[in-house]
């Protein structure tokens, strides 16, 4: 009989190549790199897993609002890759998005958030890709309409919207408030996707305190997904979050509102569930300390509208997110006090409906619980209505869906898939 | 052409309850397992979420879920002599195929056996002397207490929901007071009861009787099992047996075990992979592999150190004939283990019909209901009745479908205006009480395979000989005696008597509990395997399932079948994998 512990096999190669190609005396600053490459989720981005794609070797295809940018190979790869980068040409691409060729870098990459980050933290995620296995893939071809296949608009861009260095000091915080800043406005870049852009695709995150104020950390949206307002404090969505749910959420993928669905479930996968729990309470810190932004003022819906989407609810959701909205704790979301079904924007509800969803599973909850896709059974208007009544029952307020934008969303759902 | 595939520590053949069970069991004591299901991928949000999980068409009348019969069904007669015809369409029973099996359709229905059902033969001779000769009941080779630990387990990676009636030895009020003792509470509370199960429990009081509910693996509320696995509050939508849940409301390989599993680095499933026979050593004393066939007709051997037969029972009775494995039963000379002591179950029951109040029986689940188990087992005295055994009765509210269902009182014509109006004016006021009886084995019903009919591979279909006995139907008669006059006690206008009656008939359905054919026993002349459910011929060969039962009880069986294999496991974990070989000499 053959018997081993193939656990304990797997787990002594996962880790063998980082010990075995690092220099003893590097191996404090490789592990560190190593983690900081987590908080950044390098992976996700620079990983086609979607096409088996080799660990970092890029090719993954990244929709912009003007085009699609496939991410470059970031294994130390000689032809393909970044093997022949020194440590200030990695720098300089991290500081202020430049290749060493001197040409400039889509802030697809989101390099205005690593702009934050020290030399020694940059230097560090550097001799950690330095140990990693190299992969040959070249990049494939931009599909950038003109102007912004030539780059040099970029550098016009940056003159407009990009503001280089790090964080300013604040005294007065305590050191998991600072660490917490640095971790979700630095290397974690949670605005990349957590904030609005402008009409230039620049996230208001880098004009803090000039141009779009309210939008930092308010939600944006992406690939036809709206990332949700993520201000934990006074007004903000995720004020009746604790702490803890935050960390919860981080670190496990659920809390008792809700669940780490598709891109976010990749976030927490990849990288904050490998995240320290000290690290996870420090952004849940910093997110509790923003309070929410003015709102408009939201107009009650057509009484014909809540009527029927009452009904549509009764039949097809109240069985999961109960009669009152209140889901069930760990597995079916809480539709009451939600940030997604309170946010001005109801991109990703519309979509959850449509496509349904997936609970990313981790090892504190490994049940991957899903809601079916409705496309083909409810019409444009019956998930506008559907939305509308949930958007303004049990608390919740935010304005009306309308048929036209559910349909919006299924044509362009439809043209990408 | 056959390819060779890199060997593993253990197969599954077959990936529903037992498979799952098994495979999370050896995984975790650090073996490569693969498993491998002839039928395909089923996951819930794929295969039944609740936007078309209660398809009646699709489940109930085109049998998505069931096994194909144009690919393999079962040949059946009554006796010897008569010629088997195939079930072309399945009616009395509901094999599963494809991920999770029969587990997938169940109904939920979770008890345990009761400790006088383990010593069936020795228990009734010593109260009531001689069983009637042609009765081949034989106790079983493990008792209730071996087996008790492995029930708890079940019940709480299933998270059933009922009342304890007997905790160490201390008997609780509102539980059954005749189970054997538990080690622990059920993980839930019982299910909420609907109309139909408090009109029974009152009636049920009322003739001294001691309703309880059923034991219930669909939730009584959010469920966390010990794998870490999720469950949701049942919705009581009614949708259980014959389909999946597309709720998360009842425990499945899917619901309880697989998100856990599947995760596993040393784990790996095969779907569309239907084994062909388990491949043995020259000397024929060691199973090396399962040869299969995948969707596209490619042939693999499988190497394997340990095989594991977890098809369904019938489909564990036909892989042990195909392989060669054992020697087919004789019903003539009494010789041969394979095929012998196959089981069933005989149901019947009562239909109450309600004036003006309304039962609602669309709000239902599988397990939702109350139950006496004062008829069952050796619970009464059999003194003078001339049969051994009995059946739980219990009032159950599930399964009240539009297609399926259209209950009308006796005498109501089968079509027309009439029958309409009579669907039109009873579909909210029936209720049932049924009866779940006992099946002691008998020398004349057993298992084969059919000399004319194939499988879509050109393999012999399997042949069921199979008749109610004088034992049976003198059982049912008693019991469907008492549970008239519970439901007579139930306030309904009409009552109608649903008896069993022999010839056993394969078209209108009674219940997926065919046991049998691969029994467990004390040694090879009684039984297929050991104690532990390993082949006596080859002991690197596992036998899972409910084919291990000598003869079935009246309870539902998965709960049963869910404890042995855990029981099998913790000693094929703590002693085989040791010491591989047979663990009980012959």
């Amino acid at each position: 009989m053959r018997r081993r512990p193939p656990l304990l096999a797997l787990a002594a190669l996962a880790a063998a190549p980082a010990v075995a190609v690092a220099d003893q005396t590097q191996f404090g600053e490789v592990e560190r790199g190593r983690y900081l490459a987590t908080v950044g989720n390098c992976i996700s981005c620079h990983t086609d897993a979607e096409h088996g794609g080799a660990p970092l070797a890029g090719g993954r295809a990244m929709e912009t609002p003007f085009g699609t940018i496939f991410t470059p190979n970031i294994t130390f790869d000689d032809e393909t890759g970044i093997g022949r980068w020194s440590r200030d040409d990695f720098w300089r691409a991290m500081r202020r998005g430049e290749r060493p060729d001197g040409a400039q870098l889509y802030p697809a990459f989101p390099y205005p958030w690593f702009t934050r980050m020290p030399r020694e933290d940059v230097d560090a995620i550097y001799a950690y890709l330095s140990t990693l296995p190299t992969e040959t893939r070249p990049k494939p071809e931009n599909a950038l309409p003109f102007p912004l296949t030539v780059r040099e608009t970029v550098v016009a861009w940056n003159a407009l919207y990009f503001e280089e260095g790090p964080l300013p000091p604040a005294p007065d915080r305590s050191d998991a408030w600072l660490r917490g800043r640095y971790l979700v406005e630095g290397p974690g870049h949670c605005g990349a996707c957590h904030s609005d852009k402008n009409i230039a695709g620049a996230s208001a995150e880098t004009l803090l305190g000039t141009v779009k104020p309210d939008a930092h950390l308010t939600g944006g949206v992406l690939e036809n997904w709206l990332a949700p307002e993520i201000r934990g404090g006074e007004g903000g969505l995720l004020s009746d979050w604790t702490a803890e749910d935050i960390a919860a959420f981080l670190g496990e993928g659920r809390n008792r509102h809700s669940s780490a669905l598709t891109r976010m479930g990749e976030v927490v996968t990849n990288s904050t569930s490998r995240m320290t729990r000290d690290d996870l309470l420090a952004i849940a810190t910093y997110l509790k300390s923003l309070k929410g932004p003015a709102r408009d003022t939201v107009e009650a819906a057509e009484p014909a509208a809540m009527k029927a989407g009452e009904a549509i609810y009764m039949d097809a959701c109240s069985a999961c997110h109960g009669r009152d909205g209140g889901g069930v704790e760990g597995m079916f979301g809480r539709l009451d006090g939600s940030a997604k079904a309170n946010s001005a924007d109801p991109t990703t509800l519309i979509r959850i409906v449509l496509e349904g969803a997936r609970s990313q599973p981790s090892d504190r909850y490994p049940s991957p619980i899903s809601m079916p896709a409705f496309d083909w059974k409810l019409s444009d208007q019956e998930v506008a209505d559907v939305l509308t009544y949930v958007r303004q029952s049990w608390g919740n307020s935010a304005a009306s869906v309308a048929a036209e934008e559910v349909g919006d969303l299924r044509d362009k759902l439809t043209a990408s898939h | 052409m056959v390819t060779r595939l890199p060997p593993v520590d253990a197969v599954m053949v077959g990936f529903g309850w037992t498979g799952a069970i098994m495979a999370q069991e050896l995984t975790d004591a650090g073996l490569d397992v693969l498993a491998l299901e002839r039928g395909g991928w089923r996951d819930t949000p794929t295969d039944f979420p609740t936007t078309h999980a209660q398809d009646e068409l699709r489940y109930y009348w085109r049998h998505e879920g069931f096994q194909a019969e144009n690919r393999a069904t079962v040949t059946l007669r009554n006796k010897e002599g008569q010629t088997a015809r195939p079930m072309r369409r399945w009616g009395s029973f509901l094999p599963g195929t494809g991920v999770g099996g029969s587990g997938v359709h169940w109904n939920g229905i979770t008890y345990r056996f009761l400790p006088s059902d383990f010593r069936t033969r020795s228990h009734n001779e010593e109260r009531y002397g001689p069983l009637p000769e042609d009765m081949t009941v034989q106790d079983w080779p493990v008792s209730y207490d071996e087996l008790e630990p492995h029930y708890d387990r079940f019940e709480k990676l299933c998270g059933v929901g009922g009342v304890a009636g007997n905790v160490n030895g201390e008997i609780r009020p509102g539980g059954n007071p005749f189970e054997g003792p538990r080690s622990d509470d059920y993980p839930n509370p019982p299910m909420h009861m609907t109309f139909a199960q408090h009109r029974f429990r009152e009636a049920a009081e009322g003739l001294g009787l001691n309703p309880f509910p059923v034991p219930s693996a669909n939730m009584s509320r959010a469920y966390t099992n010990p794998l870490g696995c999720q469950l949701a509050p049942c919705t009581y939508c009614g949708f259980c047996e014959k389909y999946g849940c597309g709720n998360y409301s009842k425990a499945s390989a899917q619901t309880t075990i697989l998100p856990v599993l599947m995760r596993k680095p040393n784990f790996r499933l095969r779907t569309e992979a239907e084994v062909l026979r388990v491949e043995r050593s020259r000397d024929g004393g060691r199973a090396t592999g399962v040869t299969f066939i995948d969707a596209l007709g490619e042939e693999f051997f499988q190497p394997a150190e340990m095989v594991f037969l977890c098809a369904y029972p019938l489909e564990n009775v036909r892989l042990m004939l195909l392989s060669g494995i054992g020697e087919p039963y004789d019903p003539a000379t009494g010789r041969g283990q394979l095929g012998r002591n196959y089981c069933y179950q005989v149901m019947s029951g009562a239909d109450v019909f309600y004036e003006d109040e309304h039962v609602n029986g669309f709000v239902g689940a599988g397990a939702l209901g109350m139950v006496v188990d004062d008829y069952n087992g050796d619970n009464f005295d059999h003194s003078g009745l001339g049969f051994i055994h009995g059946g739980y009765i219990s009032c159950t509210t599930t399964n009240a479908r539009p297609i399926e269902s259209h209950p009308t009182p006796e005498g109501t014509p089968k079509w027309g205006a009439a029958f309409k109006a009579a669907v039109k004016e009873n579909f909210l006021k029936k209720t049932s009480v049924g009866v779940h009886g006992g099946s002691m084995a008998w020398r004349s019903n057993r298992l084969d395979l059919d000399p004319t009919y194939k499988d879509h591979l050109g393999r012999p279909i399997l042949r069921m000989t199979y008749d109610f006995t004088p034992q049976d139907l003198a059982m049912s008669s008693y019991v469907t005696d008492k549970a008239m006059r519970i439901a007579e006690g139930m306030g309904g206008k009409t009552v109608n008597r649903n008896k069993r009656d022999a010839p056993y008939d394969s078209m209108p359905y009674q219940t997926t509990h065919n046991t049998g054919g691969t029994i467990m026993g004390a040694s090879p002349g009684d039984s297929v395997v050991n104690r532990y459910l390993q082949s006596w011929d080859v002991s690197n060969l596992f036998l899972m399932g409910a084919g291990a039962f000598p003869q079935n009880a009246g309870y539902n069986p998965t709960d049963t079948v869910g404890a042995l294999t855990y029981w099998s496991a913790r000693h094929i974990v703590a002693d085989y994998l040791r010491n591989p070989g047979p663990m009980v000499q012959a």
